[in-house]
This record gives structure tokens, sequence and C-alpha cells, in this order.
């Protein structure tokens, strides 16, 4: 049981990371990348809500969506419970803890319209996972969305000392970065327990 | 009957996610000082951070923490600070604008220049290779450091030296800070008379390198009748304080090392 949970979390994470090999998410991938302190933030922040996110939504499946026949309506329930959650859970953190608010500041209402959640609870659903599975695998995807992004942030961070050719410049030297370091961790696809 | 199921359930759904969001709204109210995004509003929101703060939303919190004064916005200047002042209720002190000034007038026309860098067009990388751009070597490297820094694209480089255009820039000083040879002063924005020269060489020794650079001779200082120019270190200094920009130290300057007034200008050339 345990290793099946570990199993989750990693291959999650790792092996089927959401930015680098179910593409989603890319836009904020892309977009914040440009500095290592906001995509750190971004990626606590993303960690917060794909967790919170993708167990809510595991239950609301299980005991409403699902006993009422209701699957095909999935997705846009999903839009709109995470939308409104992510909401809720910005105003209780401004009001509770103005430390942590400040910390993920600008992101968390930016994470509401991000793929990547939406896409972590259907992919939840499409598995079959219960509660817990859920959560784990949510957290795993996140974890494996801050690690993209760190990573690439840190990439940026040294492609801006370089003197490049001009047509590379800007948007183009990202998107190759990011596509070397997709097919990196395509190499975590022959890992075998 | 499907449908009806699942029109009830989204319904049922959203009433209770909009009930919720109404809820929490109301018990978790943050209340924010009201000055506070008053004085936001006012404030430019370019975030240059010119003031000290990381941005203009900090820098209201400051100004209502009283921990900024209300004139604290070099880029709103004077009309900005009347407005947090009336806000805030207090009087605004007079704060004038201030404007970047490039202290180096020497074009490649003017300045005799056997530079042997050869690198990256920056001038931090050509002041760390420690080589030649120009002759001087105090003067303006002409790589456009402060052009490439400007938010407002205030900053041309025309002919080997920065100029700044006065009604784009906003003060901020992000160019001062970003030239290496400490070029770029802010001044106030009504003094058109300052010393286009940052070299402190003894006059020979200026002559040599540039046709417009001061020499220290202190011919201006001996025209000035509101103590606003002296000589320091072989390179005169206005003390903007003073100043009326009466213009007679730049028409007797013998290197035409001073800026003047537009007016004046038409009078030099008269001269």
């Amino acid at each position: 049981m345990n290793h099946n949970l570990l199993l989750i979390i990693i291959s999650s994470a790792i092996i089927n990371n959401v930015v680098l090999n179910q593409f989603l998410g890319i836009c904020s991938f892309l977009g914040v990348s440009k500095q290592m302190k906001a995509s750190a933030s971004l990626g606590v922040a993303v960690i917060f809500v794909i967790t919170i996110a993708s167990g809510v939504a595991s239950l609301l499946y299980d005991y409403v969506l699902a006993p009422l026949g209701l699957d095909f309506m999935k997705t846009i329930v999903f839009i709109l419970v995470i939308a409104a959650l992510v909401q809720i859970v910005e105003m209780f953190l401004k009001k509770k803890s103005p430390a942590i608010y400040k910390a993920l500041g600008i992101y968390l209402p930016l994470i509401t319209t991000n793929c990547a959640v939406l896409g972590v609870a259907l992919t939840n659903v499409q598995d079959g996972y219960n509660f817990i599975e859920s959560v784990l695998s949510g957290f795993g995807t996140a974890v494996g969305y801050t690690l993209a992004i760190v990573l690439l942030a840190s990439i940026r961070s040294r492609i801006r000392e370089e003197d490049l050719p001009a047509p590379l410049r800007g948007a183009p030297i990202v998107l190759i970065s990011a596509a070397l370091m997709s097919i990196a961790f395509m190499g975590f696809g022959g890992l075998s327990f | 009957m499907t449908i009806l199921i699942t029109t009830l359930v989204i319904a049922v759904i959203g009433l209770v996610v909009g009930a919720g969001l109404v809820y929490t709204g109301k018990k978790f109210e943050v209340k924010v000082d009201e000055r506070e995004s008053a004085v936001r509003e006012v404030l430019p929101g370019n975030n240059c951070g010119a003031c000290g703060f990381a941005g203009c939303d900090a820098m209201a919190a400051a100004i209502v923490n009283g921990d900024a004064p209300v004139g604290g916005c070099p880029v709103g200047g004077a009309p900005v600070a009347k407005q947090i002042a009336s806000i805030m209720g207090v009087d605004a002190e007079a704060v004038e604008r201030k404007v970047a000034f490039v202290r180096c007038a020497g074009s490649c026309e003017v300045t005799h220049n056997q530079g042997n860098y050869i690198g990256v067009m920056d001038c931090r990388s050509a002041v760390l290779s420690g080589l030649n751009v120009t002759d001087c070597a105090f003067g303006c490297l002409g790589f456009g450091s402060c052009a490439t820094v400007c938010p407002q694209d205030a900053i041309q480089v025309k002919d080997g030296v920065a100029f700044v255009n006065r009604k784009k820039c906003v003060g901020c000083g992000l160019c001062v800070k970003a030239c290496p040879k400490g070029l770029i002063e802010l001044v106030p924005e009504s003094k058109r008379v300052s010393v286009r020269c940052s070299n402190h060489d003894r006059g020979p020794l200026v002559k040599k390198v540039c046709a417009v650079g001061c020499i220290g001779c202190g011919v201006c200082t001996r025209q000035c009748e509101h103590d606003a120019i002296h000589v320091e270190a072989g390179l005169a200094q206005v003390t903007y304080e003073n100043c009326v920009q009466c213009g007679k130290c730049a028409l007797k300057c013998p290197m035409k090392a001073i800026t003047l007034p537009p007016a004046e200008y038409m009078q030099r050339e008269a001269v």
C-alpha cells in the first residue's frame, strides 16, 4: 500500500511531469520563469493550490457527480469549484496569515486559471484514484511543476549572461531550453520499480 | 430528465460556491487604510524604485505609516507631492522634479580617440576590460548602458555621447547607477546651466584629449555673481541652489564646456 502511494508521488512528480511530459501549465511555466524568486513563489503557491484542489475535486466526484451519473459534467464543475476554492483560500490567508499571503502574492489568483490544476483533477478521476491517492498525486504533480519551473528559471538566469545570436534572443532560446529539458525528463520514462 | 438533474446539480453547486464566497468575503474582510489606496492612486505606478522602496505599493504604505516624506516620489515631483499632501493632510514641502544629466560632451568629433577596446558593446564590460575606449579616462564610452536601463526610453547615444531627453526623463536614477563612469547625475529640471565634463585632470592634459573639456581655469568662478560655480579638483561644479541661470559663466568659458538655457544659446551664436 505504502509502496503504491510513494509510486504515485514519484510517478506524478518526475516520470509524468506535468509540464515537461504532459505539457500542461506551459503559460506560467514560460511566463514566470524569468526570475528565480518569482518561480519559487509560484511553485509553492501551485503546490498549495493543486493539493487542496485535487482533494476537493476527488471528494466532489466520488460523492456528488459519480452517484448521480453526471460524469460528463466533471470538467465544468471542477472549473467552477477550483476557481471559487482558490478565491476562498486567498481571502482566508489574507486575514489569517498575512505572511503566507505576502509570500504567495499575486500568484494565488493567477493559478485559478492554470490548466495544470484542472488537468490534475481530471487525470485523478480518469485513473480512478480515491481521495488519499488524489491528494498525493496532486501534491506530486505540483512538486514536479515546481521542480520544472525552478530548473528553467536557473537555466534562464544563465542564458541572460550569454551573448546569444540575435535570432535566438528572448523567447526562442527559452523554448529550446524547455524542449531540451523535456527530452531529458523523457528519460525517466524507463524507470521501473 | 438527465438535463433537469444536471442543471439542478450545477445550479446547487454554483449557489453553494457563491454563498461560500460571499460568506468568506465578509468574514475574512481585511481593512485597508483608505489613505493608502488613495496615495497609491496618485503615485505614477512606474514601480521604478527610485524612492528607495520596492515599488509604488510599498511607497504608498510607507507614506501612510510616516516612513517616507509626502514628496518622496522623485518621478511624480511637485504635483504628486501636493496631491499626496492633501490626502495626508499636511503641507507639501516644495519638491522639484529632477532629471538626469550626462556630464560629458566628448562626441567623436571633439575628442581624440585611439581606443584599443575590442569586445562586448557594453559600458560595464569596457570598463572591466581595462582597455581604452576613449582617450579621456573620464568620458562617456557611448555604448549606452544607460540607454538600455532607461525605462522611459529617454536616453539616446548620439555620436558617441549619451543624451538625456529632459521631457521624457522621469528622474528615476537607474542610469546614474548603470553608468560605470559615474557621469550621470540628477539635476533640478529648471536648472539648465551645468558643466558638461567630468574630467578632473589638469588643463593641458584635458586639452590633449578633448576640445570641449573643463580645464579648471576658473574663469566661470570669476564671472559668477552668485557664488554658484566653483572649481573643485580641476573641475568646475555648479551649486544649483545658488544658480540663477544668467549664463555668464557659460558665455565666458574658453572651452564651451558649460551648457546654457535655450535663450542664451542664441546669444552665444551672436557672440
